[in-house]
Order: structure tokens, then C-alpha cells, then sequence
């Protein structure tokens, strides 16, 4: 029962926005961006201690990879399974140098990658549009079932949503989920009771980076338009602040990171500047106060 | 080779001001194993500070800087020190480099909102009348970086040489534990070390902000290439971070002009990748015993 009472919440949760109106959602959808985003980081950050800022380039991989084989006619999917591949394979060749020496080492070269993916999307003119972008991105379509309506894109990115976060919790419930947690809580103690360290916290980032460019792909049709802006460092660490808040290495973290950070701004109405100010002390004040994140209020409320 | 000459020297110019920013970030990570993800921001409020004593209050320059150092070890030395990293401490590296990335976001956008989003203008601190050496061209500002760098480093090296207290700093940089044994307050060196850092930030904004302008998102490429210049060099030896600094001014200002300008922010990315591929523990460094 215990179980089944937050999944029924989250299957209702999931279908409401189809009732809601276009604004609305827009930013429902972008939620379910954001909520593969931070769980691909939730693993590498919350289960394995890796800290990327460098997310929001993998969900460039995605996006790019979407829009431009769209422009050459293929199918959304192909684009989407490209740029997972993408994601995967950078993660490994970033996350491969950094995860030699100390875990800390991963956050500065995730946060270089980043800028560099940004200099080539704005510089590689023929490919990627530079500062313009690339526009008209088409979404997906089987035959004669399209998903051109906000709704019908909405739940086929829901249906997207659901396959990660399946395959996250059984990727988290497996022989790896243990070993990501020992690894965590323990780094001497997993490598001595013979946890390869370094193969496991490089998966747990390649994971991340590949959800991070399904996100991505996703991401791309839903304003069937996209730019470099929309990649930049600060929207990475954005994905830190969503895990961080809703609370690191649970499941259930990311789902409230996504809702609050996407709908906080919409309820405060301040500008963007401001909400990062509260957003970074937020973050501060958490890991002061309370570093199991808001996961722990629900955790109080429920009694455990 | 004129313009060669010109852009070495320049690269070792902005390459000493990395030095300094990095030494601090060592320094940092050896004392109280933080890794200061404001870093670049810890140069940049300083900055931010000068120009509001020099260009707005008009005070003279003396008066300025005097306050400048006095605000940056205030507010980012004892602060931050006692505020955060004094309760952080103990709970391992994780949840303070996150803190400290908070900390960057917070000086950022509060200097981008409350202050402006714009570039100031920074007055010159030394004479912008070129040195003429046959035909190579070369300006104060770059010569007395380098010099007045040589001058705080090597002050430096000499206090945590010669001197108790740098004794003491040395044996909390090399086993905590085994130094609250010998009776040394570990925590009043932590302070010491985010004063130092703090003022090593200060001195680097004045020298970096006629060269930059004072913009609230500078500290970003500043503080990703100080920590380079840490890893490059070797993240447990001032000297390596000297080098590191150095080495990535150099390439970067050299790579700029003959290779490509677009890219120019990549290229310490690409040593620091290679350093960690061939030498893991920078090109100067030691290799670490486990210290969590």
C-alpha cells in the first residue's frame, strides 16, 4: 500500500496537465524535461558522488542530434537514440580522464566540456545554425498517428518519461544500484570488498549523461526551435539545484527538484535574476540545514 | 617573432594572475580540503569592491585598496569561514563543494541584479605608456603584473617557510589529525588560510580588472582556469600551481593568436586533459595518499 499510494499520486499527477491549458502545458512538459534530466544526474550525483555541471551539454547532444538528422528527414526516434548514444559515448571520453584522479576533478572538466559544446554549437555555422539556431523542428510521428498537438507531444514524452524512470529504478535496484550506494557511502570500503570504483562511477556518469541527451532530444520539438543559449553552464547547474534540492541519491529527489524549479519561478513571477539569487541561497541554506534535501519534509510527513 | 615576444609576455602576464588565484585555491584545499567553487567570484567581488570605493565613493587609490582587502577578508575570508566551511567541515567534500558552488551562483547574480549586468570601466592602475624595445611593444600593466606577483608569491613562500605559523599550516596541510595532537588550533589556521586567499583574491581583481573590465560573470573563466592551473601544475604544491598558472596564460594567449580566437577558452581544458591522461597528479605534483 505504501507503494502504491505514491505511484497512483504520480500516474494522476502525470495525466492532470492534459486538462490544463496551453501555458500551463508547456511548463508540465518542460517538467518532464527537467525530471530526465535530474534523474540522469540524481544517479551520477546522488548514487555515485559525481558532480557534472556539465548536463546541460549532454542535453545539447540530444537536441542537436534531433534537430539536425530531423532536417535530413530521418525519424524523431533515430535522432533521440543518436543522442543518447551521443551522451553516453562523451560521457565516457569526459567522465574516462577526470575519474582517473579525484572525484572533484569531474566537476571542472564537466564544466570546460560545457563551454566548449557551447563555443562549437555558436561556431560550426553549417551544422548547427550558430547563434540562430535551427527552427521547425518536427515532432514525432508513427504513420498516421502524429504527436503534433501540445497534447499529444505531451503524452509521448510522458510515455519517454516512463521508460527512464523504469529503467533508472532498475538500474538502481540491481547488483549496479548497490555497488553505485557503496561506492557513495564508502569509497575504501567498496573498493575493499572489491567494487571496481572507477568502471562503476564512470558508468553511473555515462547513464546520466545518456538520460541528459534523451532529455534533451525531447526537449528540441516541444518550442520546435533551439539555440546555444539554451545550454549554457547556468542551465546545468540548474539540474545541480534540482537534485540537490529535492534531495540527493533518492528516487523520489528529482521528481520534487523538477516540479519545484520549474513551477517556483512561475509562482514567484520575479525575474530570472532573482530566482537564481534565491535558488543559490536555497541551495546553501540546505546544505546547512537540511542536506538530505526536501525529500526529508515528505519523509517526516509519512512518519519514517 | 616581435609579436611572439609580445604575447608571451602577455600570456605570462594574465598566466601570473591565474597563479595567484590558483595558489589560493591550493592553498585552500591543503588546509581545510575545500574546494572553492567561488573562486573566480572571490576575485570578482573585490573587483566589484574597488570600483565602488574608487569610482563612486572617489576615494584615493591607497584608501581604496586598503578597503578592498579589508572588505574581500571580511566577507570571504573570516565569513565564509566561519559561516560555512566551520559547520561543513566535517561532513566530507561533497556537501561543501556543492555550498561553495551556491556561493558562486549567490555573489554572481546578486553583483548582476542588485549592482548591474554591464562591464565598468576600470581605471588603469599603472601607466598605459607603451615600453618600446626596438620593435617590440610592451606596457607597464603586464611587466608590473608579473613583478608585483613575483613579490606576493614569493612573501609568500617565505611566511610558510620561515615562520611558525607557516610551519604549523604546513603540518594541518599534512595530517590534520596528527597536528591538533601536536597542539596546533586547526581551525584558527583554516581562518588563517581563507584570510590569505582572500587577500591573494583581492590583489589579483585589481591586477585583472584593467585587463578584463569588471563584469559580474568574469569570475566563471577565471575560477574553471585558476583550478586548471591547480591540477595542471599539481593540486598540492604552490610552486606547481606558479607553473600551472603560467603554462596555461601562455598557451591560451599564444593559441588565441595563431590557432583560433573562437576557441580560446579550450585550450587550458585540453593541456588539463592530457595532464590527467599522462600525469594524474599535475606535472609538479606529489601523488596523495587517501584522505577522506
Amino acid at each position: 500500500m505504501r507503494r502504491l499510494l505514491p505511484l497512483g499520486a504520480l500516474v494522476l499527477g502525470a495525466l492532470l496537465p492534459l486538462a490544463f491549458e496551453q501555458y500551463k502545458l508547456y511548463v508540465a512538459s518542460l517538467t518532464l524535461v527537467y525530471l530526465i534530466l535530474a534523474i540522469g544526474l540524481n544517479l551520477t550525483l546522488g548514487y555515485a558522488g559525481q558532480i557534472s555541471l556539465g548536463h546541460a551539454a549532454f542535453m545539447a547532444l540530444g537536441s542537436y542530434a534531433v534537430a539536425i538528422l530531423g532536417q535530413r528527414g530521418l525519424p524523431f526516434e533515430v535522432g533521440l537514440a543518436v543522442g543518447a548514444a551521443l551522451g553516453f559515448f562523451w560521457g565516457l571520453v569526459v567522465g574516462f580522464p577526470a575519474l582517473k584522479v579525484k572525484h572533484h576533478y569531474l566537476a571542472m572538466v564537466t564544466l570546460g566540456f560545457n563551454i566548449i559544446v557551447f563555443l562549437v554549437l555558436r561556431n560550426w555555422e553549417s551544422l548547427t545554425g550558430g547563434s540562430f539556431g535551427i527552427s521547425e523542428i518536427a515532432r514525432p510521428a508513427w504513420g498516421p498517428i502524429s504527436f503534433k498537438s501540445d497534447r499529444a507531444y505531451y503524452l509521448y514524452m510522458l510515455g519517454w518519461a516512463a521508460v527512464v524512470v523504469t529503467s533508472a529504478y532498475w538500474i538502481l535496484t540491481s547488483r549496479w544500484g548497490r555497488a553505485f550506494r557503496a561506492i557513495r557511502e564508502n569509497e575504501m570500503r567498496a573498493e575493499v570488498v572489491g567494487v571496481s570504483l572507477r568502471n562503476y562511477k564512470l558508468m553511473a556518469f555515462a547513464i546520466g549523461a545518456a538520460y541528459a541527451g534523451i532529455g534533451g532530444a525531447l526537449f528540441a520539438p516541444l518550442l520546435s526551435y533551439i539555440d546555444p543559449g539554451a545550454y549554457t553552464l547556468d542551465r546545468s547547474i540548474q539540474f545541480l539545484m534540482m537534485v540537490v534540492m529535492g534531495g540527493l541519491g533518492r528516487f523520489e529527489g528529482p521528481f520534487i527538484g523538477a516540479v519545484l524549479v520549474t513551477v517556483l519561478p512561475e509562482i514567484l513571477r520575479a525575474s530570472e535574476g532573482l530566482y537564481l539569487i534565491i535558488y543559490a541561497l536555497a541551495v546553501i541554506l540546505m546544505m546547512l540545514f537540511m542536506p538530505k534535501g526536501l525529500v526529508a519534509l515528505w519523509d517526516r510527513a509519512l512518519g519514517n | 617573432m616581435t609579436d611572439f615576444i609580445q604575447l608571451l609576455v602577455a600570456g605570462i602576464s594574465i598566466g601570473s594572475i591565474y597563479a595567484m588565484t590558483a595558489i589560493g585555491f591550493v592553498l585552500l584545499w591543503q588546509t581545510s580540503n575545500t574546494i572553492n567553487f567561488a573562486q573566480g567570484e572571490f576575485v570578482v567581488l573585490p573587483a566589484f569592491a574597488m570600483v565602488l570605493f574608487l569610482t563612486v565613493f572617489r576615494w584615493p587609490f591607497a584608501a581604496a585598496l586598503l578597503a578592498t582587502v579589508l572588505v574581500s577578508t571580511l566577507l570571504l575570508g573570516f565569513l565564509v569561514k566561519e559561516v560555512l566551511v566551520a559547520r561543513l567541515l566535517e561532513a566530507g567534500v561533497l556537501p561543501l563543494v556543492i555550498a561553495t558552488i551556491g556561493l558562486s551562483l549567490l555573489i554572481r547574480y546578486s553583483l548582476q541584479y542588485f549592482w548591474t549586468p554591464l562591464a565598468l570601466p576600470f581605471p588603469p592602475v599603472f601607466s598605459r605608456v607603451p615600453i618600446r624595445l626596438g620593435t617590440i611593444v610592451l606596457s607597464w600593466e603586464e611587466l608590473m603584473n608579473v613583478l608585483l606577483v613575483g613579490i606576493v608569491i614569493g612573501a609568500l613562500q617565505l611566511f610558510i617557510t620561515r615562520t611558525k605559523l607557516g610551519w604549523a599550516m604546513q603540518a594541518v596541510a599534512q595530517n590534520r589529525t596528527l597536528a591538533t595532537v601536536l597542539g596546533i588550533d586547526v581551525s584558527r589556521l583554516v581562518t588563517l588560510t581563507f584570510v590569505l586567499n582572500a587577500a591573494l583574491a583581492a590583489v589579483a581583481a585589481i591586477l585583472i580588472a584593467p585587463v578584463y573590465l569588471v563584469k559580474y560573470d568574469i569570475g566563471i573563466g577565471l575560477g574553471l582556469k585558476a583550478f586548471y592551473a591547480a591540477i595542471i601544475g599539481g593540486f598540492n604544491q604552490i610552486r606547481g600551481a606558479l607553473l600551472g598558472g603560467l603554462l596555461v596564460g601562455v598557451v591560451e594567449t599564444l593559441a588565441a593568436a595563431y590557432l583560433s580566437s573562437q576557441f580560446r577558452d579550450a585550450f587550458a581544458l585540453v593541456i588539463l586533459i592530457a595532464v590527467l591522461l599522462l600525469k594524474p597528479e599535475g606535472i609538479w605534483g606529489v601523488k596523495e595518499e587517501w584522505s577522506s
